[in-house]
């Protein structure tokens, strides 16, 4: 049996062409993109780049000045500023990332259920995550840092415990939404197991929001990094850090502003890179 | 009408909130296997939610309030609107394959052969063999027809069709009421067809049920009840089919 067939030709498909041609089409995540990459470049090529040690001290040259010799000057104890400034990056964003990857498979997949099974399992993720809100967030994070001792166990326990919770309620409402589609009710007659509909259908329709919700959030968890280092109880004191940089270049803000402020800067930086990239997305998935 | 094994049987079914009880009331539906029953009526007069309470589908806060739904048989549903019955991040061919794996208990490897073998049956191009194509891609027809695939990957005694043409061409909506009727002779399933296009649902179905305001109000017999309809409202919607204009006078215009 072999039915007329008499519609169009199919279309092509042309879908990594045109990706690279909606980034070029988009400011916002084309010039996120390359600020990022540009950091993510220094940071990992800090060991060639780096003309000092960024922990061997001088203490010949202290708070000197940005000069040929130390580009944005020295600290207190004579280490060039800049060697820490991007030593510093690979640990803050290292830890960014790392610190981000649990929360935000957890809170998908949680919001995923909430969203798709609706009644009891809803009631009790909401439960969670309201009274996690009620909380408020850095007293979490200064309980958890001193319960844990300083350093980085602390950021990446706290995040675990309380990161999820944003990607939760954004992909809880999203996937509340997509469950009220037909395809969704008619996947369910066709009888796909509901594990099957949440991981090959649901997911990859609220992963682009996920991803956007990822970077805003990215952002929040780097300050958190620079605050704790800032009060001391964020990663330990010899291993460069922003947050420890611009503590320790307080004292001097009168005589060496440049102690604090670049290190300021650069958080700055990387967080409109990651804003930058959040709000391209964004767009191009609300074009689309 | 009266069958000893009737493969679907509805008896009193009553729909309806909290607060409104009357969204369907009182319906008996008795559909015989390979048989098609057409349900036709205007928008609201609860044709659809019939049709969804068979499988199950009710939209949240409406509820079975009464009555049973004897179903003997293996349900698949065809929907309004093939584009939203799809995944739109799903390319279609492994969706399709999906069906197959789970309903026919087969391997991966025999359900995408077994799918291109169905979309092949259906008329789809056969460059879907080479390249999966994402459900914008592909037209409204080609949607239908995957959409159409997926129900019978599911080996259906009966089809429910949720107007499965209103969303389509007129051409493309010819093209699928052919397929959908050569596939019921050639796979003897009973069809339950829901529209508002009698004349679609006369070309269908050899009995035909009348809808309004959530009871069935006239049932019989296609022929009987369009050339003798018992029921004003039944006769109102005859009298609403546009009569194309004189074919004489048009052939002119239409060369």
């Amino acid at each position: 049996m072999k039915l007329t067939q008499n519609d169009s030709p199919l279309r092509d498909n042309k879908r990594i062409k045109t990706f690279f041609r909606k980034i070029w089409n988009t400011p916002a995540l084309l010039w996120g993109m390359i600020m990022l990459f540009l950091l993510i470049g220094i940071a990992i090529l800090a060991p060639v780049i780096s003309p000092y040690d960024p922990s061997k001290q001088d203490l010949f040259a202290i708070l000197q000045p940005p000069s040929v010799k130390h580009w944005i000057g020295t600290d207190q104890l004579g280490r060039d500023l800049f060697a820490r400034l991007i030593y510093a990056a690979r640990t803050d964003l290292t830890i960014m990332v790392l610190a981000e990857v649990i929360p935000f498979c957890t809170g998908v997949l949680l919001g995923m259920l909430a969203g798709y099974y609706g009644k009891w399992v809803d009631t009790i993720i909401t439960l969670f995550t309201d009274t996690f809100i009620a909380f408020p967030f850095y007293l979490i994070v200064i309980i958890v840092a001193f319960a844990t001792g300083a350093g980085q166990q602390g950021i990446y326990i706290t995040f675990i415990l309380v990161g999820w919770i944003v990607f939760a309620r954004v992909i809880k409402g999203l996937s509340a939404s997509f469950r009220k589609q037909e395809w969704i009710a008619a996947a369910q007659t066709l009888g796909l197991p509901g594990y099957k509909i949440i991981l090959r259908h649901l997911l990859p329709n609220v992963l682009p929001q996920a991803i956007i919700v990822l970077m805003t959030d990215m952002v929040g968890l780097l300050v958190a990094i620079v605050t704790l280092g800032y009060l001391g109880i964020g990663i330990a004191p010899p291993t460069p850090d922003w947050g420890t940089m611009i503590s320790d270049g307080q004292s001097f803000i009168t005589t060496a502003w440049w102690l604090s402020t670049i290190p300021g800067c650069a958080v700055v930086y990387t967080g409109i890179a990651l804003s930058l990239i959040g709000d391209g997305l964004a767009d191009i998935w609300r074009r689309k | 009408m009266t069958s000893i094994n009737p493969i679907l049987k509805i008896e009193n079914l009553t729909l309806g909130t909290k607060t409104n009880h009357n969204l369907v009331s009182n319906v008996n539906l008795t559909v015989e296997p390979g048989e098609s029953i057409g349900l036709v009526g205007e928008s609201g007069s609860g044709k659809t939610l019939t049709l969804r309470s068979i499988l199950g589908l009710l939209p949240p806060g409406i509820k079975q309030l009464s009555g049973n739904i004897k179903n003997n048989g293996n349900c698949a549903m065809i929907f309004q609107n093939p584009l939203g019955a799809l995944d739109p991040l799903c390319p279609v061919v492994s969706q399709l394959a999906e069906v197959v794996y789970y309903r026919q208990k087969v391997t991966h490897k025999a359900s995408r052969t077994i799918a291109l073998e169905l979309l092949e049956s259906l008329g789809l191009p056969d460059s879907l063999k080479q390249t999966d194509r994402y459900p914008s891609q592909l037209s409204g027809g080609q949607c239908q027809r995957i959409v159409i695939a997926m129900a019978l990957a599911c080996k259906p005694s009966i089809l429910l069709c949720d107007e499965p043409t209103t969303a389509l061409d007129v051409t493309v909506q010819q093209q699928i009421i052919d397929i959908i009727k050569s596939l019921q002779r050639e796979l003897g399933f009973a069809i339950v067809f829901v529209t508002h296009n009698l004349a679609i649902a006369s070309s269908m179905c050899s009995r035909l049920c009348v809808m309004k305001e959530g009871k069935i109000i006239e049932q019989g017999e296609t022929l009987e009840l369009l050339q003798n309809p018992q029921n004003p409202y039944t006769q109102m919607l005859i009298h609403s089919v546009l009569p194309l204009p004189d074919i004489e006078r048009s052939v002119d215009l239409c060369p």
